[in-house]
């Protein structure tokens, strides 16, 4: 799976939860978006290896 | 995850509200919570003529579509601050204003933008301003001075009822927090949905998004196909009110809801008096250079910043 996330790219080989991967990512869920070709996912969705996945940080200002 | 509404795959989760919702019931639901705060706040008469304050980000467009779709008279103002630092932040994010301007003219015929291109009008950009008044390692006290200004301005000189920001709750409710750690009673005072207009030559000033999470309108904003600037301003790395929202952030992820209540139970304790007695503002006096109003006697912080 590829999971691209502010400018990074990560590669995981296994399947799993979209709750899953941000954990794995030590990302809060409040803070982002995860989106599959062009669909918004909830936690609970699977994730599979041969999926592309952005996250979008949904924090802004300064 | 399935959709409290229809049953239908769900988008997205809103822990807060207990509430699943699939991409249609979402869209639904968003308008209606903007369209509520609008009420609820009394924010925007019927026949208002409404200037929303885009930087090209999510939060501004997707409160100038929503505007739209709710059938207000709203136009767009952006101000171009002439940021580069390599990666063309400025320059960018005017195209995406313009670009989706185009696409609201479209769909809302009449719908216009107007631009402040800073470097132009008044020969420098923030950070050629913030160099020459020793402000380059944080001038976004300096640009925010110099937005305020121009949104006023921008609004009353063009004859615009109200001015309306996409400030969402991560906003405001890190904006509280700093303002409760420094007990800033003055602004505690004046912090709320709504500035109303004032004689002295204030313009009203509304936020529609006040009770949405950033969540919330990134998610609109994404469900939409709106294309907004993803990136930060370059000089916004490591800012306080990041870090409060940090701060915020995990706490709604340990209990949610906490931005919410956190927030609406400020606005409920001011409405019922705390503060009341730091709410008389400074007496305004009319710039002796621009005529927009200031506390201070004679030129305004605005006009004084490009003295050389």
């Amino acid at each position: 799976m590829q999971v691209s996330y502010r400018e990074k790219q990560f590669t995981f080989d296994e399947t799993m939860t979209v709750q899953q991967l941000l954990k794995k990512l030590k990302i809060l869920p409040e803070s982002v978006l995860v989106v599959r070709n062009g669909q918004l996912l909830t936690e609970d969705r699977s994730l599979a290896p041969e999926d592309s996945v952005k996250i979008v940080p949904v924090v802004s200002g300064g | 995850m399935r959709c409290r509404t229809c049953g239908a795959p769900a988008v997205i989760n809103l822990r807060q509200h207990k509430l699943a919702l699939c991409a249609e019931h979402f869209d639904a639901w968003f308008l209606e919570h903007t369209a509520r705060a609008l009420r609820k706040y009394r924010m925007i008469g019927p026949d208002a003529r409404v200037l929303v304050a885009v930087s090209g980000g999510k939060d501004s467009l997707a409160l100038w579509e929503a505007l739209l779709r709710l059938g207000y008279h709203a136009d767009g103002l952006h101000i171009d601050l002439g940021i580069d630092d390599g990666l063309a932040y400025s320059a960018r994010s005017r195209m995406k204003a313009e670009a989706f301007a185009g696409q609201c003219a479209t769909q809302f015929p009449g719908t216009r933008l107007t631009i402040v291109d800073l470097p132009r009008q008044y020969g420098e950009s923030i950070p050629q301003l913030a160099a020459r008044r020793h402000r380059e390692a944080r001038p976004c006290s300096l640009c925010g001075l110099v937005k305020r200004h121009e949104m006023n301005r921008l609004a009353l000189e063009l004859g615009y009822d109200v001015l309306a920001t996409g400030h969402n709750l991560d906003d405001e409710a890190a904006t509280l927090f700093g303002n409760v750690l420094h007990w800033e009673t003055g602004y505690l005072a004046r912090q709320g949905p709504v500035l109303p207009a004032d004689d002295a030559g204030l313009a009203r000033k509304v936020k529609p998004f006040c009770r949405l999470y950033e969540r919330e309108t990134a998610a609109y904003a994404l469900l939409r196909g709106i294309d907004y600037i993803e990136e930060e301003c370059p000089y916004a790395k490591g800012a306080t009110s990041l870090h409060y929202k940090e701060i915020l952030t995990q706490m709604e992820h340990d209990a949610p809801g906490t931005k919410l209540q956190f927030y609406v139970k400020f606005l409920q304790a001011r409405a019922g008096g705390l503060f009341a007695e730091s709410a008389n503002a400074p007496a305004l006096h009319p710039c002796t250079v621009c005529g927009q109003p200031t506390t201070a006697e004679g030129r305004c912080s605005f006009c004084r910043l490009w003295e050389c």
